[in-house]
């Protein structure tokens, strides 16, 4: 019963891709019905499960499984791994999923690329969840990259527009760096595993029973396991969008905004926040590492936070703020804290897929993105003004509302491991208030700046708002961290929040004044920190840095001098210096033939005068 | 005694004049030099007991085609040959180095203990050079042969007259 | 009484010094000429053996011999009148139509 419903809950997003692929791609009803249809099977499964494990009739965790690739010396199988992690996952992302695809068929409705877009999206799914399900590190690595391929098709979805296929390219590129160093930490660990290679295993249960006995018959070198837990933090850093791999999330924006819900802010982004949760007992031996994670986490937070202060762009603000947030969660898996993380993560995928659908919803509606241009929208807009309202006041960590108690118990663990940790994630508190205040009092109050009149979206589009809306606000109190952890407990820390309440409630106060009193007149303020100002209008000059590096140090030293190597070395030398030699040797061998008798003479008498000798002996 | 003196007569007038066949710049007299040549094997022939050979080497070989050589190089006209440099990476100068050590092979290998074999007087006794005895076995035990001749000659004058009327 | 090897001493010294005349004469007459005298090398030597074994086969080999050496010569003489009148030159050296 159980492998029926794991494997239905996997493979039912790619069938739907592929009668997507085969029948559908000139049927928009159909492929729309085939791709909600999936993922909606996948969830009904995922909340059967849930819903047994719950009233305690089946026991986690559980496994299925196939054995993929078998090889002496290499076993890899293929299966699904449910436990209490992957399935709160699956429900995140199954759950939040089906609301973005019923969302997309408002707002792609007049879009030519329909049917190709919800195949992709129906792929992407199957692709997520081979991440989420996965029970060894090859079955995670092929979903990882998959969810790459993916997300790189569906940021180039309008593929015309230049900037959205350089965006595109720039994801994968982006990620694919980081997954050199995951692929390299992957196989290090398989390596270490045992030193009978017959017994070497990439499965992550066997792994973690294993590694306290190799740890302590001293079968590892010191050295090797913190390195192999640095190369597998690469993928999170990549996946994830941590500085300074951070530079393709703001321009995968480039996609439709239903994609940037579901990939860039609820789902894929969490994988590498997801990847660390199942791989915490392999960090958890590791403190080094772990402190590096922490300080990432933390610097990635504040630092696109404050890129998000200057932005303009209403999906670029989101963008950085789910930086920050994916930032927060690292952060606190690097302090330790599992549970904390995942809550975070589950309560992020809600808020911040209700903005990103609501600003969706903006466009939809005006077909503008700058926020200077819009204003007025909670007059013509109410509906989605409101879910706006409710998923900002969520993010910045409003009491009440689930992220308020999701941050808090990040925040807690910051306080008790680490002190200025705890500062850095309070201030970015504050400045995550202020900017989504900011885009809330710009965008949507004040005299409306936008040329035509906006229209409220369907109802097709606002239902999903509507259920997000309500997750984001009941979240908090679902009990979510008990489920992850059954001992956790969900105790008050008021000395813990009460900082941060202070902070977010003067960075709300401060952006009220700016740009809905307007007490001090924003471009004043611009012009006073001018200076910080365009450093983070040049996002830290980072993507120049970047640039200049591919351009320089890559192409021109490294690249030209290997294509010196093979012009002048290999093809020069190995290559035409072969056929050289051949030719010339033709030229030598060819003087045998002069074509005059007497010459054929002598080889005659030579031969003769051979032959006499060798039997004369 | 008699036979050492005719022996060595006639052999060092048969080297003289292969020298000259060689050696001598006009054809003429390299022809004529090879006619000398023939008579004196025929002298030894003769000292051999082949008395049928020697008569068929005077009347064929130096009467025929000799002639017919005579005639060729008079019909054609040859020049005096020029002398061709004789350095000793040449074609020449190899191939004469090449013949020399091929004459010291074929000198170790006649000179040998196992080559030196007597002559047979009663050989010559029971006449076995004479024109019966050739012709006996001409025409008994290597028949086939004689007549297949036949067809050579034949041949050979089909093609000598083809291509001698094969001119533009 | 001259002993066997003499004669075919003298055989190999007229068969050496008419493949001497091949090589390093030009007039392609004369390298024909040279190979008579290499028949001749040969017809020495059958002859000789010829009394030596007391087996008359020798002579009629020589027979034969002096016989392909005719038709030889008849069609390598015509070859060479056509070379005379074709190309214009009967120098070995200059007749090489089939070098590289």
């Amino acid at each position: 019963m159980v492998a029926c419903l794991s494997w239905t809950m996997l493979l039912a997003p790619l069938g739907a891709a592929a009668l997507i692929w085969l029948i559908g791609l000139h049927r928009k009803r159909l492929s729309a019905a085939l791709a909600i249809t999936g993922l909606l099977l996948s969830f009904l499964c995922s909340a059967v499960i849930f819903f047994h494990v719950l009233a305690g009739e089946w026991l986690l965790p559980r496994e299925v499984s196939v054995t993929w690739l078998s090889l002496p010396g290499l076993t890899i199988p293929f299966g699904i791994l449910i436990d209490r992690l992957s399935l709160l996952m699956t429900l995140v992302v199954t759950g939040v999923g089906s609301a973005v695809f019923i969302y997309s068929l408002g707002y792609m409705a007049e879009d030519e690329g329909f049917t190709r877009y919800f195949g992709m999206l129906s792929f992407f799914a199957f692709s997520m969840l081979t991440i989420v399900l996965a029970n060894n590190w090859v079955q995670l690595f092929m979903g990882w990259e998959l969810v790459g391929f993916s997300s790189y098709v569906l940021i180039g979805h309008w593929y015309a527009k230049p900037a959205a296929a350089e965006a595109g390219k720039k994801a994968f590129i982006v990620n694919r760096v980081a997954d050199v160093g995951f692929l390299l930490g992957i196989v290090a660990l398989w390596a270490i595993s045992s030193p009978v290679a017959a017994e070497r295993t990439f499965h992550f249960q066997t792994l973690e029973h294993r590694l306290p006995v190799l740890i302590t018959t001293g079968l590892i070198p010191i050295a090797m396991l913190p390195l192999i837990g640095l190369l597998i933090f690469c993928g999170p850093v990549g996946k994830s969008a941590q500085f300074p791999l951070h530079v393709w999330l703001p321009d995968a924006m480039e996609g439709p905004t239903p994609v940037s819900a579901l990939i860039h802010a609820a789902t894929m982004v969490a994988a590498g926040v997801y990847l660390l949760c199942r791989a915490s007992w392999l960090f958890a031996a590791l403190p080094s590492v772990l402190t590096i994670i922490m300080w990432v986490g933390g610097i990635t937070a504040f630092l696109a936070a404050c890129l998000a202060l200057v932005e303009d762009d209403l999906k670029r603000i989101l963008a950085y703020s789910t930086l920050s947030q994916l930032g927060y969660m690292v952060m606190a898996l690097g302090l330790g804290g599992r549970t904390a993380g995942m809550y975070h993560l589950t309560t992020h995928a809600f808020f911040k897929a209700l903005l990103f659908l609501a600003a969706g919803s903006v466009i939809h509606g005006t077909h503008e993105q700058q926020i200077w241009n819009l204003g007025g929208l909670w007059r013509s807009m109410r509906w989605t003004s409101l879910a706006f309202l409710i998923g900002g006041l969520a993010l910045c960590g409003f009491p009440g509302l689930s992220g308020f108690f999701s941050k808090d118990a990040i925040l807690v663990l910051a306080h008790e491991h680490m002190l200025p940790l705890y500062w850095l994630g309070t201030l970015t508190a504050g400045m995550t208030a202020f900017y989504i205040a900011r885009a809330w009092f710009v965008a949507f109050t004040g005299p409306a700046r936008h040329p035509h009149p906006a229209h409220e979206s369907p109802p097709v589009m606002l239902g999903p708002l509507a259920l997000l809306a309500a997750l984001s606000i009941v979240a908090g109190y679902a009990g979510i961290p008990r489920l992850i952890d059954p001992h956790a407990h969900e105790a008050w820390h008021w000395h813990v929040a009460a900082a941060p309440l202070i902070v977010v409630m003067a960075g709300l106060l401060l952006a009220w004044l700016v740009y809905a009193r307007k007490l001090v007149s924003a471009r004043q303020l611009v012009h006073a920190l001018a200076l910080p100002y365009s450093f983070l209008k040049q996002r830290y000059y980072i993507d120049e840095f970047y640039a200049w590096y591919v351009a320089v140090v890559q192409q021109r030293l490294i690249a030209g001098s290997c294509a010196w190597i093979e012009r002048r070395i290999i093809i020069g030398i190995a290559v035409n210096g072969t056929a050289y030699l051949a030719r010339g040797l033709g030229q030598i061998l060819r003087l045998w033939q002069t074509g005059k008798v007497q010459t054929y003479v002598l080889a005659f008498l030579i031969g003769v005068a051979w032959l006499l000798s060798a039997s004369l002996r | 005694m008699l036979e050492a003196v005719c022996f060595y007569a006639f052999a060092a007038l048969m080297l003289i004049a292969a020298l000259s066949v060689i050696l001598n710049r006009q054809p003429i007299y390299s022809v004529l030099s090879l006619l000398v040549v023939m008579f004196c094997l025929a002298a030894l022939f003769i000292m051999l007991g082949a008395y049928f050979v020697a008569a068929l080497q005077v009347l064929l070989y130096a009467g025929a085609v000799l002639v017919l050589f005579l005639f060729v190089v008079m019909l054609l006209n040859l020049e005096r040959e020029t002398l061709a440099r004789m350095r000793v990476f040449t074609l020449r100068g190899v191939g004469t180095a090449a013949a020399m050590c091929l004459l010291i092979l074929l000198w170790k290998m006649l000179a040998s203990p196992q080559a030196a074999a007597r002559f047979t007087d009663a050989a010559t006794a029971r006449g076995h050079g004479s024109i019966e005895a050739v012709g006996r076995a001409l025409f008994t035990t290597y028949l086939v042969p004689f007549e297949l001749t036949s067809f050579l000659i034949l041949a050979a004058i089909i093609g000598a007259v083809t291509l001698g009327k094969f001119h533009e | 009484m001259i002993p066997l090897t003499h004669y075919l001493l003298l055989s190999a010294v007229l068969l050496t010094i008419g493949l001497a005349g091949i090589m390093t004469r030009r007039n392609v007459l004369m390298i024909l000429l040279c190979i008579e005298l290499m028949f001749n090398a040969a017809n020495l030597a059958f002859v000789a053996y010829a009394r030596a074994w007391g087996d008359v086969s020798g002579q009629v080999a020589v027979v034969f011999i002096i016989t392909v050496a005719a038709a030889e010569v008849t069609v390598g003489l015509a070859i060479a009148i056509l070379l005379a009148r074709q190309l214009r030159t009967l120098n070995a050296d200059e007749v090489s139509l089939l070098k590289w």
